[in-house]
């Protein structure tokens, strides 16, 4: 394939996933470099972040192979190469060659071949297509290797190697271009909160000057659930907060972290603190989606480069307070619940109880699935792959393992609070006829508020 | 100078000297790298109890994957009890460890030993079978992985044919028995046995690291 960069393709609206359209001829291959530059770049920004823990890692494994049956792409496919710790090969093989502790022996030996440009091409459907960076590999490891963060060190070389998949690519250039990945621009937004505001008759508040709260939206509520918008607005008005929706920082995705372009990330997560700052906010909410939370929560101060002034919360870990507190109360809803912990969130994350108290406060019936909360199987869609048109097939076959789990536990009802996993059950469901709905907790928590309790 | 002297003298130097030095370079050699400092607002104080704990949690696969991996697990633990026992409790290792460390302790006797060390052998083989065979093994696998386990086979076999004498001449025998083990020390820092230290470090990092924020462990 050339080296053309034709990446213009349009945002499909219609489809129950947020993407653009398949692309007619693919170019995965970004700008015009040469192989030696592209290998440069990839090795330069795979060392720039890399620091004491990387290093560890790098160094633990023994090639045991536990990894590959807990990754849920390798469970789906039984193909070797999904093996977990393979996914990161060349990038170990770079490490050991240039710079660990024993790269003068590999390198005057040459045991460890220098890395090619086609061994990355080969390895962008390993980098991109078949992992999701849900850790579920690390329970399983014996040497305890966070995995998914290598995989996201690998994924920032490649990004400036030009070796990213055609349809990441075009979303990430969205971003950087319009502010929203999925065309959620300023403009639309408002537009939206407008419309949202109309339909469901409560009071929006939109560019306050100055608020106690700040209420962030990522680009798949704003285009395909906007009733969050309408929900989280119930909520707050309800509990008589002072709040606010900011069109100069709004976007919880962060497609600096994604591409891995540190100076787009600091960029993208400085709006929203600047913003915060500016109408003193005290609080911030962010929305039902799993990347937002590692952006904002645990990687938005390191970008502040100080602690940030005031607090980070996602919506779940928000409402869960609220019903401790007892500021809000909700009626009883008569059924069986499974939930689906976004990985981010909860493994990754650590809001994992949260969810949890919620549904308790609902008086449901809760059904874990054979493998829940911390060990929860990911539904295959996160990091970027429901976007790759290439990565359909295998997503839809980890999505028919994971309903077999969730459908065993007989629950009524599915319930999850990521907006991402979200679009990827409706596709899938609707592809392989599941016949049952993935739920938003925030708008199930928004339907059954007790409002006369005011 | 026999063979038997050189194992018991000038190789047994060389081999502890680079056994330590290169243990030393590479664990430096990471330490080393610089870390930025995580500022996010953690959830729980304590990080450190969850390192702790990390260490313990991946001995043992979490109950999901059981079913998966709880047979590789018990032939690993065979493999690393094997090597502890012969090489803590046999009588002629006891008695060389005494001379350095100037007091004896209680042993197996000799029989036990033996049978401990036939059952590590076959464990070790059915590890390498299984790499050889298991196609996610088979594609990761390396020459580290097959040295490391030639090496660490290597000193069960000629320690085995020692006991028994199976050797045409007995200390030549012992010699290459002794000098099969100064290979295994002089190996270790450049590969994967370098993981019985790693084990510890990554273990805790990530237990550590997430104990921070909650999740998993
Ligand atoms: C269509 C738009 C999106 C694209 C193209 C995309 C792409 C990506 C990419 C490339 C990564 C890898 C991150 C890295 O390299 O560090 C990633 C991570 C992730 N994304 Fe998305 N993303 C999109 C939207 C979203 C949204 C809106 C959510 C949540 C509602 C989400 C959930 C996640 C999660 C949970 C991760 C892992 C987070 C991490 O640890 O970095 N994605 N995404
Ligand atoms: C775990 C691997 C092993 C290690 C690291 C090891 C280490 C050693 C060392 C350092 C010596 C030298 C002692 C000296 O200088 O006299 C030795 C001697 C000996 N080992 Fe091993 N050994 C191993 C396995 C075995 C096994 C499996 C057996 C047989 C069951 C065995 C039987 C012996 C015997 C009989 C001697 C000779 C004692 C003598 O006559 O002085 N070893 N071993
Ligand atoms: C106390 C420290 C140690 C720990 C925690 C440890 C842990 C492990 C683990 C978890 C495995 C993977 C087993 C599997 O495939 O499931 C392994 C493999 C192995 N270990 Fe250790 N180990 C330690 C010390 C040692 C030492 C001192 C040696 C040798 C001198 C050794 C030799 C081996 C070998 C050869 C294998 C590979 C077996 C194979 O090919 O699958 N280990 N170790
Ligand atoms: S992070 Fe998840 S998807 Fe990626 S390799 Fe590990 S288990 Fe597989
Ligand atoms: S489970 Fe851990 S040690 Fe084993 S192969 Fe995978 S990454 Fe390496």
């Amino acid at each position: 394939m050339s080296n053309k960069t034709v990446t213009e393709i349009e945002l499909d609206l219609e489809s129950k996933r947020l993407s653009v359209r398949k692309p007619e001829e693919r170019f995965d291959v970004q700008g015009e470099m040469s192989d030696d530059e592209r290998i440069e770049k990839a090795m330069l920004n795979f060392a720039k972040d890399f620091g004491r823990v990387s290093a560890t890692y790098m160094e633990s494994c023994i090639h045991c192979g536990a990894c590959a049956h807990a990754c849920p792409f390798y469970e789906a496919s039984g193909d070797p190469r999904h093996t977990p710790i393979w996914k990161i090969e060349p990038f170990k093989q770079a490490y050991k060659r240039e710079a660990g502790p024993l790269a003068f022996v590999y390198k005057t030996l040459n045991l460890k071949p220098k890395v090619t440009v086609d061994e990355l091409k080969n390895w962008q459907e390993l980098l991109y297509d078949t992992c999701t960076m849900c850790g579920r590999c690390t329970l399983i490891c014996p040497m305890s290797i966070d995995i998914a963060t290598l995989v996201g060190m690998a994924r920032h070389a490649m990004f400036h190697a030009g070796l990213v998949p055609h349809e990441l690519y075009t979303v990430t250039e969205k971003a950087f271009k319009e502010g929203s990945p999925l065309g959620a621009t300023p403009q639309v937004f408002e537009d939206r909160i407008e419309w949202m505001g109309d339909e469901h008759e409560v009071e929006m508040h939109v560019d306050e000057d100055q608020a106690d709260v700040l209420v962030l939206m990522s680009s798949i509520e704003i285009q395909k659930y906007p009733e969050s918008m309408a929900a989280t607005a119930k909520i707050l008005n309800h509990m008589g907060k002072s709040w606010t929706f900011r069109t100069d920082g709004y976007e919880a995705t962060n497609f600096g972290m994604l591409s891995g372009n540190t100076a787009w990330q600091k960029d993208m997560s400085m709006k929203i603190i600047n913003a915060a700052e500016k109408i003193g906010a005290k609080l911030v909410i962010l929305p039902e989606c799993g990347h937002a939370y590692q952006a904002l929560r645990w990687q938005g101060a390191n970008m502040y480069g100080k602690p940030l002034p005031f607090q980070v919360q996602h919506i779940s870990e928000f409402l869960a307070d609220a019903i401790d507190a007892g500021a809000i109360k909700l009626k009883t809803l008569n059924k069986s619940v499974a939930f689906h912990d976004p990985c981010q969130v909860s493994r990754r994350g650590g809001a994992t109880p949260a969810p949890r108290k919620v549904l308790e406060a609902l008086g449901v019936e809760q059904r874990e699935t054979e493998s829940g909360g911390n060990m929860n199987l990911c539904c295959g869609g996160g990091g970027g792959v429901i976007t790759i048109h290439r990565a359909d097939t295998l997503r839809y076959k980890i999505m028919g393992n994971k309903f077999r789990q969730l459908d065993a536990t007989g629950a009524e009802m599915m319930v999850t609070s990521c907006s991402n996993c979200r679009q990827n059950f409706d596709d899938s469901g609707e592809k392989l006829n599941w016949g049952k709905e993935m739920n938003s907790l925030l708008e199930l928590v928004a339907d059954n508020l007790v409002e006369e309790a005011k | 100078m026999t063979l038997l002297d050189f194992a018991r003298g000038p190789a047994m130097q060389i081999a502890i000297i680079i056994f330590v030095l290169g243990i030393f370079w590479r664990l430096v050699g990471v330490w080393a790298l610089r870390q930025k400092k995580d500022l996010s607002e953690p959830r729980q104080k304590g990080a450190w109890i969850g390192g702790i704990k990390g260490l313990f949690v991946h001995a043992w696969p979490y109950k999901p994957f059981v079913p998966k991996v709880g047979t590789q697990y018990i032939v690993g633990y065979i493999i690393h009890l094997g090597l502890f026992i012969v090489l803590i409790f046999g009588t002629p290792h006891m008695l060389f460890f005494a001379d350095i460390v100037g007091f004896t302790w209680w042993t197996l006797p000799g029989g036990v030993i033996t049978a401990v060390s036939v059952i590590t052998l076959v464990a070790l083989f059915v590890a390498l079978a299984k790499r050889l065979v298991n196609p996610v093994q088979r594609l990761i696998s390396n020459f580290d992985d097959y040295a490391a386990w030639f090496l660490t086979t290597a000193p069960f076999v000629t320690g085995l044919m020692t006991k028994m004498n199976l050797w045409p001449h007995y200390e030549t025998g012992l010699a290459i028995h002794i000098l099969s083990v100064w290979l295994l020390l002089i190996y270790f820092p450049f590969g994967k046995l370098m993981h019985s230290f790693w084990f510890v470090v990554s273990r805790y990092t990530t237990g550590s690291r997430f104990a921070r924020r909650g999740g998993m462990s």
